[in-house]
């Protein structure tokens, strides 16, 4: 098992917003998470990346309690995130926002090989690594969000939302994209409201509700679960 | 035309001086979004180290004019950088998680107290640094007779924004500074310490505002407790005239209000130097809120 988490509970102030979840992940795996707004799916990756702090329970990640690191410590073991609503830094420009992405790696060989890599799968951002990222379309950002997730070579990919506000064709693309990745070796957790076209992707998932997981199977048995075909799939899947 | 051109060389000089100070408040505003009020009191704590350690260490019999001063900002920009980076530590960061207004109270404070710290310990008259330390001799340009210590002033403080620029545009730190600068989420998920950061720009700002106080005290000999005061004030104006956050705007607005001002004394009366300035501000505020470099991209959200 790559990341275990036990008993997460998160609060933001006197409001708890995750209340005991736990879910596993192994090497290689793409998980999805599932769930209507507010259900807790973002919380619940940034509770991984140590962007909020947790009341209670515990995150394992190959033997390091992650969870009792800051953010900053967390990528250096190789678990970068693209967070929700992209957040690319946009006064700086496409090339800058992937440097930042290895902001940890020493290693500039390494760095340079990364970078051609996300140029490989993205060739859009070689073609614009000058422009300011803030002037790029909202696909080329959700692809510029991923490839600096990817600069610093991570383990455990963590993907928020990536097809929110997008055309259904940079959807499916960037779907493809997401598969490859993971082909490369690359775990990714992927956060969607897209369910129809995670769970097609994924191997496993899970299904989140006010703060609890409230269903966990194989991505198959999930496309064919009758709750989730009602809530999640519009019906008559 | 010989009066111009006295008036833009002084002009440009006290400028550099307002936009080393500048930088400091836009880059603690770029990263948190506060009005550090005690960086006036840094700039003071600058001209009063720079004199203690002129007439204790007598540098100037020792290593002569030109290694003693560049010694001594070296020193003195060393020194204030550790009391900003110790500013942030005991009055700043406690308050991070606080309400943006509480930051506002604790600078004020601050700043009250350094200019209490200075008087305790320099007294509250003025200080004169020693007259006969630097050549008081003229460049001939143009025809035109201009000191050397204002075209030295002028260069220092235009080196000192060169290695600004260069480091906040081209090196990796610089870019992280930029990025917590934008987001500090989007930045901790990038792997950056953004404390570490904070605390970075807090020795930077300080370092070129102490500088700038050395500077002023070198040049026109006299310093006072409650210099930091109008200073800050400028310096303030002039970052908000570039756009808050801005560093090329700080560096900008800076020499651009020190040769506003120098005219305004010139052409049309001294007495109105200061109000001047503050009227131009007014102006800036009205016609482009931003100030001149403020936003000038917009991002897609
Ligand atoms: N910074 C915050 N402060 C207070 N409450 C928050 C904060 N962030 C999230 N919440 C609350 O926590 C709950 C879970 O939010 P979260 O963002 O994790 O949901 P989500 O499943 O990602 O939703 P969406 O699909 O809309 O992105 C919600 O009720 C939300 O209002
Ligand atoms: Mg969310």
């Amino acid at each position: 098992m790559l990341l275990s988490i036990k008993n997460l509970r998160v609060n933001y102030g006197n409001v708890e917003a995750l209340h005991g979840i736990s879910l596993q992940v192994d090497a290689g795996e793409i998980v999805t998470i599932l769930g209507a707004n507010g259900a807790g799916k973002s919380t619940t990756l940034n509770a991984i990346s140590g962007l909020v702090h947790i009341t209670d329970g515990s995150i394992d990640f190959q033997g390091t309690a992650l969870h009792t690191l800051p953010a900053h410590e967390i990528v250096k073991f190789k678990i970068t995130q693209s967070p929700e609503g992209r957040r690319v830094f946009g006064t700086l420009t496409v090339e800058e926002n992937l440097m930042l992405g290895a902001f940890t790696s020493a290693n500039p060989e390494r760095i340079a090989a990364s970078k051609q890599w996300i140029f490989e799968l993205f060739p859009r951002l070689e073609e614009r690594r000058k422009q300011l990222a803030g002037t790029l379309s909202g696909g080329e950002q959700q692809m510029l969000a991923i490839g600096r997730a990817l600069m610093s070579n991570p383990k455990i990919l963590l993907l928020d939302e990536p097809s929110l506000g997008l055309a259904p064709i940079l959807v499916k693309s960037i779907f493809e994209t997401v598969k490859t990745i993971n082909k490369a070796g690359v775990t990714v957790i992927l956060v969607e409201q897209n369910a129809k076209a995670a769970l097609k992707l994924a191997h496993r998932g899970y299904v989140m509700e006010v703060g609890n997981i409230v269903l966990a199977d194989s991505a198959e048995n999930l496309l064919k679960n009758k709750q989730v075909q009602r809530a999640y799939l519009g019906g008559g899947h | 035309m010989e009066q111009f051109f006295q008036q833009l060389t002084n002009g440009l000089a006290v400028g550099g001086i307002y936009a080393l100070i500048a930088l400091g408040y836009t880059m603690v505003y770029g990263v948190l979004k506060l009005i550090n009020f005690a960086h006036g009191d840094l700039f003071s704590i600058g001209a009063y180290l720079g004199l203690t350690l002129l007439l204790s260490m007598g540098l100037f019999d020792k290593i002569g004019a030109l290694a003693s001063v560049l010694l001594l900002v070296v020193m003195v920009m060393v020194l204030v950088a550790i009391i900003g980076a110790l500013l942030e530590r005991v009055a700043y960061k406690p308050l991070r998680q606080s309400h943006r207004l509480t930051a506002v109270v604790s600078a004020l404070g601050a700043s009250i107290f350094f200019q209490n710290a200075i008087m305790a310990i320099y007294g509250p008259g003025l200080l004169v640094y020693p007259h006969d330390l630097l050549p008081r001799i003229a460049v001939n340009i143009f025809g035109v007779d201009i000191p050397l210590m204002r075209i030295v002033m002028f260069l220092a403080s235009v080196v000192l924004m060169a290695a600004l620029y260069f480091f906040i545009q081209k090196t990796k730190i610089g870019t992280a500074i930029r990025a917590v600068a934008i987001d500090q989420g989007a930045a901790r998920l990038m792997g950056i310490n953004v404390d570490r950061v904070i605390m970075l720009v807090f020795c930077i700002g300080p370092a070129l505002g102490g500088s700038a106080g050395l500077m002023v005290g070198l040049y026109y000999g006299q310093i006072n407790f409650n210099m930091g005061w109008m200073y800050g004030l400028k310096a303030f104006t002039a970052a908000i005239l570039g756009g808050i956050g801005n560093i090329p705007g700080a560096m900008l607005g800076g020499l651009l209000l020190g040769v506003i001002e120098a005219m305004g004394a010139a052409y049309i009366s001294i007495a109105w130097k200061d109000a001047l300035s503050f009227g131009v501000l007014i102006l800036i505020l009205i016609a482009r809120p931003t100030g001149l470099l403020g936003e000038r991209v917009a991002e897609k959200v």
